[in-house]
């Protein structure tokens, strides 16, 4: 699996990239984490509010801190 | 025997059928629940807000009469003693005063923004003609929840759903310049008329400056690489249905975001204030910061580009500075260019715009606040 967190480096971009890494330890799921701070790249995903979270290049979250539940649904748990 | 087995398969269909629904029922009385709960605590929570809103001012007159009752023990002369007596009153007053009414106000807004995603407000922009755009994008910079740090990702979406450039400003320009954090101080500190003041000129900077921008035609002002950008759709349904409940979770996580970031500045810019309050005599500002020297708009909006604090920071002292003499539309000059220009802000937008562009956005905003600050001193 492969997972990609955009984020320009704010402080709610690198909450986000910490709730997945915790929910991937907890889970024991196997995922290789980016974290992605090209705008270019951002923007080639559609996403304008940041942070963002793909999933095996799917867009699943825009502009916010998921929670742990929500991290966990993408990952199939 | 077979009647049982068609019954039996009859009800597995039917299971199977409304088992989500059940579900769905499940998650509508588990909201119902919340609500009730959080309607119980709500309540008896906001009639505790009142009562103790009510009494801060007397309480404030209280304290401050008996730390100088107490500071009568040591030999001050009597007018240090008022110079305390007054700076610890405005700060017991002032302080939790402007704090209870930011829980409260930041809350109201958060639920209201809960209606509002920067998608949303894409799809509502994308395709509009310029002057509405410009309105429009004003008008839903102060709703759409949005921050600074998504201001190029979001620059970029705009003007890739070609929604025109200057209209991309008037969102940009009205969304830190009228939040709530500042009106709620303007209320707070100098009344209503002049927080609805700050809220009217405010919108109207951002659509004239937006407009203004989008007559000049900087298009070729952005950085290259911004028009070539494909960009993509995210696919992403963010218009969820969202229930009573996640709004007010919504305004709880908005007051955590924000009350939580902010409340230090407020306590510190209000401690500012209750010196200058104390201690700096009446009228001492009169002669650089009054109305009749015309100079002094120009001046306050130019210090005001390169220093940067937020709202809650700098409008507690502006308030002590008007109480001694400085003019009201030189202040409101220097407030609205101090929060509107951030030196921040034009550093994450230097990515996607080149220097000309970035001047000239500074240069336009700083010219309505400069407008701004005579209008009002020549009115009020």
């Amino acid at each position: 699996m492969e997972i990609k967190v955009l984020g320009p480096g704010c402080k709610k971009c690198h909450e986000t990239e910490k709730v997945v890494k915790e929910v991937l330890r907890e889970t024991g799921v196997e995922a290789s984490v980016e974290y992605i701070t090209d705008i270019a790249k951002i923007a080639g995903y559609g996403i304008f509010t940041t942070p963002g979270v793909v999933v095996d290049g799917k867009v699943k979250l825009a502009g916010k801190v998921p929670s742990k539940a929500e991290v966990k649904s993408w990952l199939g748990k | 025997m077979k009647a049982i087995q068609e019954a039996d398969a009859a009800c597995n269909v039917g299971c199977n059928l409304t088992a989500p629904i059940q579900k769905d029922a499940g998650k509508t009385s588990r909201d119902a629940m919340v609500t009730a709960k959080y309607l119980l605590i709500g309540i008896p929570m906001l009639a505790a807000w009142w009562v103790v809103y009510e009494h801060l001012e007397p309480f404030a007159g209280w304290l401050a009469n008996h730390f100088v009752k107490y500071l009568s023990g040591y030999n001050l002369s009597a007018g240090n003693v008022e110079h305390l007596r007054s700076a610890v009153e405005f700060y017991v007053f002032e302080g939790p005063k402007v704090l209870m009414l930011l829980l409260l106000i930041v809350f109201g807004v958060g639920v209201v923004r809960s209606f509002f995603t920067p998608e949303k407000t894409r799809r509502i922009l994308a395709g509009k003609r310029e002057t509405v755009g410009n309105v429009l994008a004003a008008l839903l910079g102060v709703v759409t929840p949005f921050c600074s740090c998504s201001a190029c990702p979001l620059f970029i979406g705009f003007v890739t759903a070609s929604i025109p450039l200057g209209v991309t400003f008037s969102f940009l320009i009205s969304s830190p310049m009228v939040n709530e954090v500042a009106l709620v101080l303007l209320f707070g500190l100098f009344g209503w008329k002049i927080a609805a003041i700050y809220m009217c000129t405010g919108l109207a900077i951002a659509i004239v400056a937006g407009w203004t921008i989008g007559r000049l035609k900087m298009e070729p002002y952005l950085e290259d690489w911004v028009l070539e950008i494909q960009a993509g759709e995210s696919g992403l349904d963010q218009d969820e249905h969202k229930s009573l409940v996640d709004r007010i979770r919504f305004g709880l996580d908005a007051v955590r975001d924000i009350v939580g970031k902010v409340w230090i500045y407020v306590l510190l810019g209000i401690a500012v204030g209750a010196g200058i309050h104390g201690y700096v005599p009446m009228g001492a500002l009169a002669s650089i910061m009054g109305k009749g020297i015309w100079w002094s708009v120009p001046v306050a909006v130019l210090i005001a580009i390169p220093f940067y604090s937020n709202a809650a920071g700098i409008i507690p002292i502006v308030s002590a500075l008007v109480e001694k003499g400085a003019a009201l539309g030189t202040t409101l000059a220097f407030m609205m260019a101090v929060i509107a220009i951030s030196f921040p802000e034009t550093v994450i937008l230097r990515k996607v715009l080149k220097p000309r562009l970035i001047l000239v956005f500074t240069g336009v905003v700083a010219v309505g606040c400069i407008i701004v600050g005579y209008l009002f001193n020549l009115l009020i």
